[in-house]
């Protein structure tokens, strides 16, 4: 199902654009500093496809970053921007959202940008449930720096910081924004162009933040990193695609499954056909609470990456911060626009005569 | 204490109370300077505060000093739990707190021993004797009870039984006794009230508003006011009382403003005069607070108030928020400058209108969050990476911090760029008369936001440049998201003169540095001329500062004048750049000296720039100069 975002309540307050728009509109005349074959290229590619179907206009829109190889995407897309610093770009996107309900406000950031020198931003961001939408590149190393290892990166890496292996234990974007209640997670992978649109289009439906982590491959300094996921021959084994509402299913002619344990905990189940009745876990993206999510994101191996699922992990309304600070402010000038004469004299003053 | 003549209490306004007892002789004097010390429990704080209303009300100038340890409630009885407040008032204008105490109010022995230093000898010292039990004595140091064994006999001690006499006053209220010791510290005012005839409506309001839903703790309160009053008016133990008549001021409509109120005000007002909402991203830290407190009770003004996760992500919030065209702040103290320097660098580099305020306390590192200094001046100045000048403006009293404000605010939408407001402790918390100002006499703010192509390309096409700039002020356009046909990109990598583009072109690189410095170099030609206040015209010394250091500076010099000696006077309000006549004015004196409580920052930025041998005067013992030492210090180079 297609979601229609012309209608969409999260894009009300943003003005609509008067005409239909192209990809080509969305394109800068700067000349793309990636490095040939990067994974960034198709993702650009595939935002700048989207963006028409904001439907609002392009003066609406900001892409803010923060620093590193995915932090450049701002110069390659004509909307407004900001290229900000290491880790923060949650932060400055926080300050713009909340003041401009009239923006759409994107936030584009890489593991070592989000989850290293901005997790702390990246946390209270989604806690909060500021509405920005966050792109997370996840390309499980630092590319702009040559080459170490990041916050994603599997234990034993070795890289140029980590001659003898990472002694590092990875952190699972998906499973960190779950903990922080984002209310809304999703994961998709830089070479499924249709399966990120339709990531992109319900994180820009929903109302308040949005985490999508895309694995994206660095072909220079972690070429491969998510091989398995793609190479037609194993991918199907690996990759568990979720959809809200649907038995999990998948395997090569999804003979391979997910189902539930009394006690709660999800299981891989090997052949469906074993699957007494229906024993297959339904995916509920909308359940309050997060914790089938939460274990959802943990069925994956990181070394190996079976398992691994993409998709929307949790879809779920909770209070918006930009529309919950509005109300605060709407409710104060409601009994009076503040006067300044009168505060600035108080209540407690006297009067010097000649 | 300056006495002049003595009158009856029925000469001097006293309230509405009737006098019970015979009424005891009114001596005037000019000028006052009381401390309270207490346990920090012991609510010295309100009860200063207090007394400073009813002063500020009855229309003397005044000037108040909170001091107290950054620890909420350290163990009761100890030296280092006392907190303090020290209030001078006066009949004629003052710029100060006042050096030595005229009377001190020691709620316990750790009050005396920590604050007797304070009084000047033949000060009064009110003491409550209910607390100094032997251990409570032997506790802080005192080898035999200092209220007996004669070691105070240069002071005139008045030794209370202020818990008991609470405790008895308010027998038959429905409250505990714990409630009822609490409430000393309004015996205390109350006698103090009584002692230097101050009205008592104020207070009596204030209890009635604090505690209106609570009856019985609201009567007790305003019995054991009434107690501390009728105990003054009875007790042999005070001949006379005081009264400071009303000092001599410009008309107007005054009230009594601490410098972070003043300063929230001054911010509430630039956006009413710019036009732009305020947005203050910030997060909490001593001592800056109040300023994030006042200003997220007004959001009838449109303010929006964020308290985010950390100091960096106050400051990114503000950047955010400045660059969809509001009036952005951040508020915090010198460890919470250190963090936001990266973020500053950036609003340097985009070029977005930004305020940065610092109320500097004691450093480095946590230092004394509850003290006050002036060690931030370099940090600002240069505490970044990279070629990053960033304008500077400081307050000179607490007043004052609205002005400034209201400055940091036009130079900061003028020229699009972070300013810093460097305000202090002793400014932010002490409290003093301001005259109100009229709304219509403030500046006008207004700022024009881009909105159309301003550049034409070599082929006839209109275009935006975002780094195009205002020949005059060399100000980029501020286009604000949702403006069609602007779209742009900024950020922190260098960017080519006009277009904005990303360049690493070594001639680009160091015209974009020179132009950002002559940017900020340039707001000289908008900013007044340094005021020199030379009475004669020919004295040989100037004693120059900048920050809150004007009140004893000004005072220091009114002794000198006093003696016959001459001194120059003049006060930087802003920092960088310097107005343009700060050279000329340094060179027409013999001498120069420069008080600050750093080790020599702003000397040193003198010296560097105009190669002239100011002297420093410098001190960093986390409390202002008195006035007294600083005479000693011009008198030396007279």
């Amino acid at each position: 199902m297609t979601i229609d975002l012309s209608t969409a309540s999260a894009l009300s307050l943003v003005p609509k654009a008067a005409d239909p728009q192209s990809a080509k509109e969305f394109k800068t005349d700067q000349e793309v500093r990636w490095c040939p074959g990067c994974g960034d290229y198709a993702i650009l590619a595939a935002v700048q496809s989207f963006l028409p179907e904001l439907g609002v206009r392009r003066e609406n829109i900001a892409f803010i970053s923060g620093i590193g190889c995915s932090s450049r995407f701002p110069y390659y897309v004509d909307t407004y921007g900001m290229h900000s610093i290491h880790g923060r770009a949650p932060a400055i996107a926080t300050g713009l959202s909340t003041t401009r309900p009239d923006l759409t406000v994107w936030v584009v950031t890489g593991d070592g940008d989000a989850l290293s020198i901005g997790g702390n931003h990246f946390l209270h961001a989604l806690r909060r449930n500021v509405n920005i939408k966050i792109l997370l590149f996840n390309n499980r190393i630092y590319g702009l720096t040559k080459g170490q290892y990041s916050p994603t990166s599997e234990a034993g890496k070795v890289t140029k910081s980590t001659p003898m292996g990472s002694i590092d234990y990875p952190f699972n974007p998906i499973s960190v924004a779950l903990g922080a209640e984002a209310s809304f997670v999703a994961r998709t992978i830089d070479s499924d162009r249709k399966h990120m649109t339709e990531v992109l289009r319900a994180a820009a439906a929903h109302e308040g933040s949005a985490l999508v982590e895309i694995y994206q491959n660095c072909n220079i300094f972690n070429d491969g990193a998510w091989e398995s996921l793609k190479d037609v021959d194993v991918r199907d084994d690996n990759l568990i695609r979720i959809e809200h509402g649907q038995p999990v299913r998948f395997g090569t002619d999804g003979q391979k499954g997910v189902a539930r344990r009394e006690d709660g905990v999800l299981h891989i189940v090997d052949d469906v056909a074993d699957c007494e009745g229906d024993c297959l876990w339904v995916h509920d993206a909308h359940a309050a609470e997060p914790s089938t999510a939460f274990a959802l994101s943990r069925l994956a191996d990181f070394d190996t990456l079976e398992n691994t699922a993409i998709g929307i992990f949790r879809d779920v309304r909770r209070p918006v911060y930009d529309q919950l600070l509005e109300e605060q402010v709407e409710r104060a000038a409601a009994k009076g626009r503040g006067d300044l004469a009168s505060l600035i004299a108080g209540k407690d003053t006297w009067t010097v005569t000649d | 204490m300056g006495q002049k003549a003595t009158l009856t209490s029925s000469g001097v306004p006293i309230g509405t109370r009737k006098a019970r007892a015979v009424a005891k002789p009114v001596n005037q004097l000019e000028k006052v300077i009381i401390r309270f010390a207490g346990d920090s429990g012991d609510g010295m704080q309100l009860t200063g505060d207090r007394f400073t209303h009813e002063t500020a009300s009855f229309g003397n100038d005044l000037s108040t000093l909170p001091d107290f340890p950054a620890e909420i409630r350290a163990p009761a009885g100890t030296v280092h739990g006392v907190s303090a407040f020290q209030l001078q008032f006066a009949d004629h204008a003052i710029s100060t707190p006042g050096d030595a105490a005229d009377v001190l109010v020691a709620m316990n022995p750790a009050a005396l021993r920590s604050n007797l230093h304070h009084v000047r000898r033949g000060g009064h010292l009110i003491v409550n004797s209910d607390e100094f039990t032997p251990r409570a004595v032997a506790k802080v140091g005192y080898e035999t009870d200092p209220l007996t064994d004669d070691s105070l006999e240069s002071y005139v001690l008045h030794s209370v039984s202020l818990t008991t006499l609470t405790v008895e006053a308010l027998k038959g209220f429905a409250i505990t006794k714990k409630e009822a010791q609490r409430a000393k510290n309004m015996f205390a005012l109350g006698l103090l009230s009584w002692l230097y005839s101050r009205g008592t409506e104020g207070t009596r309001d204030f209890l009635k508003a604090k505690f209106g839903r609570k009856p019985e703790i609201l009567a007790a309160n305003l019995a054991a006011f009434e107690a501390g009053w009728a105990y003054g008016e009875t007790t042999e133990d005070f001949a006379v009382h005081y009264a400071v008549r009303p000092a001599t001021m410009a008309p107007g409509v005054y009230r009594n403003i601490t410098g972070n109120a003043a300063l929230a005000y001054g911010l509430i007002a630039a956006s009413e005069l710019s036009g732009l909402p305020l947005f203050l991203g910030s997060y909490p830290i001593t001592p800056a607070s109040d300023i994030l407190h006042e200003l997220s009770r007004h959001k009838e003004f449109g303010v929006r108030t964020l308290q985010l996760e950390d100091e960096i992500a106050g400051i990114g919030a503000a950047l955010g928020a400045s660059y969809g065209g509001a009036l952005a702040v951040t508020t915090t103290s010198g460890p919470g400058i250190a963090l936001k320097s990266e973020t500053i660098g950036l609003a340097v580099a985009v070029e977005l209108p930004l305020l940065v305020i610092n109320v500097q306390r004691g450093g480095p590192s946590t230092g004394l969050p509850t003290k006050t200094e002036q060690a931030d001046l370099l940090q600002a100045m240069f505490g970044r990476n990279g070629e990053s000048p960033v304008p500077i403006v400081a307050p000179q009293s607490g007043s004052d911090c609205f002005d400034a404000a209201i400055e940091a605010a036009r130079i900061a939408l003028t020229y699009r760029t972070p300013v810093f407001l460097l305000s202090d402790g002793y400014l932010a918390n002490g409290s003093e008369p301001w005259r109100v100002p009229d709304v219509e006499s403030l500046p006008d703010l207004h700022v024009e936001f881009a909105t159309e192509p301003n550049h034409t390309l070599d082929d006839g096409t209109e275009v935006f440049w975002p780094f195009k700039r205002d020949p005059e002020t060399l100000a980029r356009p501020w286009a604000i998201p949702g403006t069609p046909g602007l779209e742009h990109r900024i950020g922190g990598i260098e960017k080519a003169d006009g277009t904005g583009d990303i360049s690493y072109d070594p001639d680009n690189h160091d015209l974009m540095v020179r132009t950002r410095q002559a940017k900020v170099d340039g707001i000289a030609a908008t900013i007044p001329a340094l005021d020199v206040d030379d009475p004669d015209g020919d004295a040989k010394v100037l004693v120059l500062g900048w920050g809150s250091t004007h009140g004893p500076i000004s005072a220091a010099c009114g002794i000198i004048r006093s003696e016959g000696g001459k001194v120059a006077q003049a006060h930087l309000r802003h920092l960088n750049p310097f107005p343009a006549n700060t050279g000329d004015v340094l060179r027409a004196y013999d001498r120069v000296l420069i008080p600050e409580m750093n080790l020599g920052q702003l000397s040193m930025l003198l010296r560097a720039t105009f190669l002239v041998d100011a002297r420093g005067y410098n001190q960093v013992r986390g409390l202002p100069f008195q006035a007294t030492e600083l005479a000693d210090q011009i008198r030396e180079l007279l």
